[in-house]
Formats: C-alpha cells, sequence, structure tokens
C-alpha cells in the first residue's frame, strides 16, 4: 500500500476510537512533558549552580589548612592547624602571580544590638577580602590594613544581619556586641542573595580576621587564606607558587603530602555542575520511565485493537494485503500516537517548565537537544512497542481471521 | 514476479489435491484427493454437506491456503509453489470473494469498501476512485456510494461486497454462502446479478448447501467427506429474471430503495 493511504487509513483508525487514541497518547504526552520538564529544571539548575559560583569572585583560590596523621590514620580537611598570619604575609610578599590574599578566620555566636539580637556568622577577613569576592560596599566603608594590624573592633553586615538588627535605624556608626566585644558598624554590604548551596550570603558580619582571632574566638590559626591570582590563566600558576611557598615553610620534605589543600573556583564549579549533571540525568531517567510506561500502554492498546480488527485484517487480506502491507499499517497508528504524543507533550513540557519557573521561582532551560531527545526517544518508544501488536496482525491466519467472530 | 497465465490451459486444474490439518497429534483429512478443471465462462456450484470440505476447497481455491499434496494450477500457475506475498499478489489480482457475512469494512462508505482491493494494488487515488465508482455501477448502486453498510439492507451490503470482488478485474469470483443471510427474493437478486456476470464472461464459482440456490448455476460439484460424489453439468439452469417476475415485491427492498 502507498505510504499516504497508509497513513489516511492509520488517522482514520484513530480518529474512530478518540477517546480511547487520546488515552494512549496521554502516557506518551505525559512522558514526553516530563522529560522535557526535567531536563530543563536540571539544566536550569547547572546554569544557575555556575552562576552562583563565579559570583563568588573569579580567579579565586582556597587555601584550607591540611590533614593530620598519626600513623596509617588520616584525620579530615582542617584537623591540624597549619595555616598562620605568617603564611599569608609570605603570599603576600612572594607569590607574583597572586593578586590579592585575605586570611580568613570565623567566629560563630549571638550577635545584639540594643535590645535586638540575632545568630549568625562572624567572618574575619583581610582589607582585600572584598577585591577577591568581587563584593562591595553599600553604605558607608570598609575596614583598611591598619584596622586589620591593629584588629580594630569594627564591622560591615551583611544586609540581613543590618536587616535583623537595625529593621529602622541606620546601621553605620551603631555598635553593636559580638560575643560581648563592643564592635562598631562601619558598613554596610551590597546583597549578593542566595550562593549555590541556597545559604544567605548576606547573613554574614564580616570583621578583621584579627580582631576575630584576638577578640572572639580566641584561636591561633586560619581556619583558610583566600588568594585571586592575577588572571584567570595564572590560577595554575598561582597555585603552584603557593604550594612551592607552603611546602618550604612548614618544611615539607618532597615525598610527603602537603599539610593544606588549595581548592580552586574551577574545580569548585566542575564539582558543582558533575553534581547537577548527576540530578539532571536522574531526574530525566525518572521521568523517562513514565515514557516508558506509555510505550507500554500503547503497546496494551494495539493488542486490543487488532484483536478487535481481527475480522477486519482476514478481509484486507483475502482481498490482497500482504503482511508488510499489515505491519505497515499497524506500526503506522503505533507510531502516530507515539508522535502525535510526542509534539502534546513537547507543548505540555514547555508549558510546565514555565509554570515551575513562574510559580517556585527555579530556573528551567530549554535545550533543543533535550527536545529533540523527547521526542527521538517518543519515536523509539512507538517503533518498539508497537512492532509487536503490528508483527501479530501480519502474522494472522487469514482464513481463521475471516471466521473471527 | 506476476505469473504470467498460460492461454490455452484451462483456468483451473486440480490434480490430486489433499489437505489435512494437523490437531496436535492428529492428522485430519478435509480433502482426500481430488481433480477437477473448471474453464474459462463457467458459472459452478458447489454443495455438500458441512464438513463435506467445500469450505477448505473455497480456501485452497481462493489462494488463501495451500494444498498438503496434489497440485492447484489457477491460469497455468502452481499456487502451491508461492510464497505468503505471491498469494496474496493473487488473491490481490485474480482473485474476487465474496462471502456469506457480507464482510465489509464498518464506518467504511460503500465506495471506500470497493476501493480497498486497489489500495493494495499499484493504482492511482483518481484511477482508484472511477474504477470503484465504475463497479459499483455495475451492481446497480451508483447511487449508493457514499453510504456506510449500516444504511444499506443486506442486498445492498452484499452488491458492495459483489462490486469489491470485481473492482480488480479477477479470472474468479469466489460465493462462499453468498445468499445465506439474505431473504428469498434478495436471493434471487443476488443470483441474478451473478448470472449476468457471467453472462459478461466472468467464473463464478458459488459454494452452497441449498440446491434451490444451485440450481442457477450451469455445473453442479457435490462434495461428500472430502471427495467429488458427483459434478455433472446442469443442462436447463435456471433464469434469476424470469424466477423474480414471479415473485412478489419485497417490503426489505422497498423500504431500502
Amino acid at each position: 500500500m502507498k505510504m499516504a493511504n497508509t497513513l489516511r487509513s492509520a488517522a482514520r483508525a484513530l480518529r474512530r476510537n478518540k477517546m480511547r487514541s487520546f488515552l494512549t497518547m496521554l502516557g506518551i504526552i505525559i512522558g514526553v512533558a516530563a522529560v522535557i520538564a526535567m531536563l530543563a529544571l536540571g539544566q536550569g539548575a547547572e546554569y544557575s549552580v555556575k552562576q552562583q559560583i563565579s559570583a563568588l569572585g573569579t580567579n579565586v583560590l582556597i587555601i584550607f589548612p591540611g590533614s593530620q596523621q598519626q600513623g596509617t590514620v588520616r584525620f579530615g580537611a582542617g584537623s591540624v592547624t597549619t595555616l598562620t598570619e605568617d603564611d599569608a604575609r609570605a603570599i603576600t610578599e612572594e607569590c607574583p602571580a597572586v593578586a590579592y590574599v585575605s586570611p580568613g578566620s570565623r567566629a560563630g555566636g549571638q550577635v545584639v544590638a540594643g535590645n535586638l539580637n540575632w545568630g549568625t556568622i562572624v567572618e574575619g577577613t583581610g582589607a582585600d577580602y572584598l577585591f577577591i569576592r568581587q563584593w562591595a560596599v553599600e553604605y558607608g566603608e570598609f575596614y583598611t590594613e591598619p584596622d586589620v594590624k591593629a584588629a580594630a573592633k569594627v564591622c560591615v553586615l551583611g544586609g540581613t544581619v543590618a536587616d535583623a538588627l537595625f529593621p529602622d535605624a541606620t546601621p553605620v556608626g551603631q555598635t553593636i556586641r559580638i560575643r560581648n566585644v563592643p564592635v562598631k558598624v562601619i558598613g554596610v554590604l551590597a546583597r549578593k542573595g542566595q550562593n549555590a548551596m541556597g545559604m544567605d550570603q548576606d547573613d554574614v558580619i564580616l570583621a578583621p580576621y584579627t580582631t576575630v582571632l584576638r577578640r572572639m574566638s580566641h584561636f591561633p590559626y586560619l581556619r583558610q587564606i583566600l588568594v585571586s591570582a592575577v588572571s584567570t590563566e595564572a590560577i595554575p600558576e598561582a597555585q603552584r607558587q603557593v604550594t612551592e611557598l607552603l611546602r618550604q615553610r612548614h618544611k615539607i620534605t618532597p615525598w610527603a603530602e602537603d599539610d593544606f589543600t588549595i581548592r580552586n573556583q574551577a574545580d569548585i564549579v566542575a564539582t558543582a555542575t558533575e553534581t547537577t549533571k548527576i540530578l539532571t540525568v536522574l531526574l530525566a531517567g525518572i521521568a523517562s520511565v513514565s515514557l516508558f510506561v506509555g510505550g507500554i500502554g500503547i503497546m496494551n492498546i494495539m493488542l486490543v485493537s487488532v484483536t478487535e480488527r481481527t475480522r477486519e485484517i482476514g478481509i484486507r487480506m483475502a482481498v490482497g494485503a500482504r503482511g508488510t502491507d499489515i505491519l505497515a499499517q499497524f506500526l503506522v497508528e503505533a507510531l502516530a500516537l507515539s508522535l502525535i504524543g510526542g509534539l502534546l507533550g513537547i507543548g505540555l513540557g514547555l508549558a510546565g517548565s514555565s509554570l515551575i519557573t513562574n510559580l517556585a521561582q527555579w530556573p528551567t532551560i530549554i535545550t533543543p537537544l533535550s527536545v529533540a531527545l523527547s521526542f527521538g526517544f517518543a519515536f523509539v518508544v512507538g517503533i518498539f512497542f508497537g512492532f509487536y501488536p503490528a508483527r501479530k496482525a501480519a502474522n494472522l491466519n487469514p482464513i481463521e481471521a475471516l471466521r473471527y467472530e | 514476479m506476476d505469473p504470467i497465465p498460460a492461454a490455452d490451459s484451462p483456468l483451473i486444474r486440480i490434480e490430486g489435491l489433499v489437505k489435512t490439518y494437523s490437531l496436535g497429534e492428529v492428522e485430519v483429512p478435509a480433502l482426500r484427493g481430488l481433480s477437477l478443471e473448471v474453464q474459462r465462462g463457467e458459472f459452478v456450484a458447489i454443495m455438500g454437506a458441512s464438513g463435506s470440505g467445500k469450505s477448505t476447497f473455497m480456501n485452497l481455491l481462493g489462494c488463501l491456503d495451500v494444498p498438503s499434496r496434489g497440485s492447484y494450477h489457477l491460469e497455468g500457475v502452481d499456487v502451491g509453489r508461492l510464497s505468503r506475498d505471491q498469494l496474496a499478489r493473487i488473491r490481490n489480482r485474480r482473485i474476487g470473494f465474496v462471502f456469506q457475512g457480507f464482510n465489509l469494512l464498518s464506518r467504511t462508505s460503500a465506495l471506500e469498501n470497493v476501493e480497498l482491493p486497489l489500495l493494495y494494488d499499484t493504482v492511482s487515488n483518481a484511477e482508484r476512485h472511477r474504477r470503484a465508482a465504475a463497479a459499483l455501477e455495475r451492481v446497480g448502486l451508483g447511487d449508493r456510494m457514499r453510504h456506510y453498510p449500516n444504511q444499506l439492507s443486506g442486498g445492498q451490503q452484499q452488491r458492495v461486497a459483489i462490486a469489491r470482488a470485481l473492482v480488480n478485474d479477477p479470472s474468479i469470483v469466489l460465493a462462499d454462502e453468498p445468499t445465506g443471510n439474505l431473504d428469498s427474493r434478495t436471493s434471487v437478486e443476488i443470483l441474478g446479478l451473478f448470472q449476468q456476470l457471467n453472462a459478461q464472461g466472468i467464473t463464478v464459482i458459488l459454494v452452497t448447501h441449498e440446491p434451490d440456490i444451485a440450481q442457477f448455476a450451469g455445473r453442479h460439484i457435490v462434495f461428500r467427506d472430502g471427495r467429488i460424489r458427483s459434478d455433472r453439468a446442469n443442462p436447463s439452469p435456471r433464469r434469476a429474471a424470469e424466477v423474480l417476475a414471479d415473485m412478489p415485491e419485497s417490503e426489505d427492498e422497498e423500504e431500502a430503495a
């Protein structure tokens, strides 16, 4: 039979049972829509993670104190306290590939301003911290190198903390108490919003790291050193220079492991995108299960259809339809179900994705590839699940088919 | 690919035809060896009780099945040697089927039902419509082309089926109890149509268990227990046109007309 006639006869057969055809398609529609929406969600997450990590500042290297080893037992990162203020100073002076250095310390606790209080984190940083993080002060000013040297009792508030402690007043110029240390607020940071992990980056107080170390945490070692390379290209060189310098300063013999860890922005981005990629694959995988189930629905209905139309098949065979004609007829019907379902599913997937973005404020990204992928999957499902019923129809014995009641 | 008909051979030549069905371990013989020839332009009635093998014989004649032993030559072609697809082609081009239950596709117009065999042939859409319409005209349903089977009387449905059998210009029309579901007047009308087609040169082979119906054919073959019991010419077949003239008008046909 000619293809155009086969198509026409398939369209007629599907129209004959409109409700049934639609319900059969629904499985594919939902499957394709789910795959598209999940891919869109995953890729949206991947994109925003990348965005937010680069918002952390570019060219950034983070140096953590390394792991301690006793015999063969190795403790986690930070279990040994090896990073000192002198290390930070040495990096500033001796590593030409490094642009800015900001030693880091941290204290947590309840912060009090007047009759209000707020639990937050106090990040001790160097004076160049904002350059490394590519952050800015919105009101007031940031502390300077002399403030850091003098462990001055000054701080800069993140937007969230400023809101919490000074809902009505201007924070700049006020004094707050951090762990019973009175500290003067000299500035408020511009808002950054959530980070990749969903944490509020504005829920923080910045203070000179010396102030945090000496007046709040009373702990002589640095928690980390934040370093920025002079350029993106210089990141590996900066990492090499810092590694060399610190090994030398920590007197690490050539075959021994580093007692510190350096992570750079690219690694973090790679790790985070790897995670969201896994998430995307997982989501799409789960969604494609429903597409698979939709395919089983097609097979089920096609089998019913072949049984119902046994007599029709017999008539067609008697007047000269070959096995391949019958096979083509039923395969085209199954394919039509899955492809029309696929098209409607794409529409539903696009609509669903924009609904997710609008209602849940989650970013979604639809790529032509994900649309093509899910539609292609629907096609494969149609062929795969349509073939068995179609072959069953084609292999019917015409005499028995004609006699079928 | 297309079998070339040999002009000098009989239309149908059957020699030592045997058909057995295996029901599990048991071999059940349906046809126990029969030989016959049918010439072009004959009107043959095949008679016999149920179980006599006449249905099996019709399936073999119609190339829906192949013999277990013996040979069946249709227009000089040994059907027993053909593949499934080649058999489908023979059915499509050389054989027209008319069934007791009409076997029309429901929710499909008369015209489209008649077009069905042409869909499996290489015929353009315009040519297909033209030939199907001509076939419907030929059976007297030129004004019912767009009707659906459920809008037609039994006799009209059988006419559509006959038009479908004719549309590919077959060598034989095989009719299996074509009047079994029809009242007596409509039956005679359908037989009249067969006689008319036969007069135009079409070979008609009709299976029936009613001697009355067989009276309209020019040759009677009687089957019993898978063998031919008798095969003789009917020198004076009844004329459907004359029989009709003596019958009262049918209410059913009036209503449907």
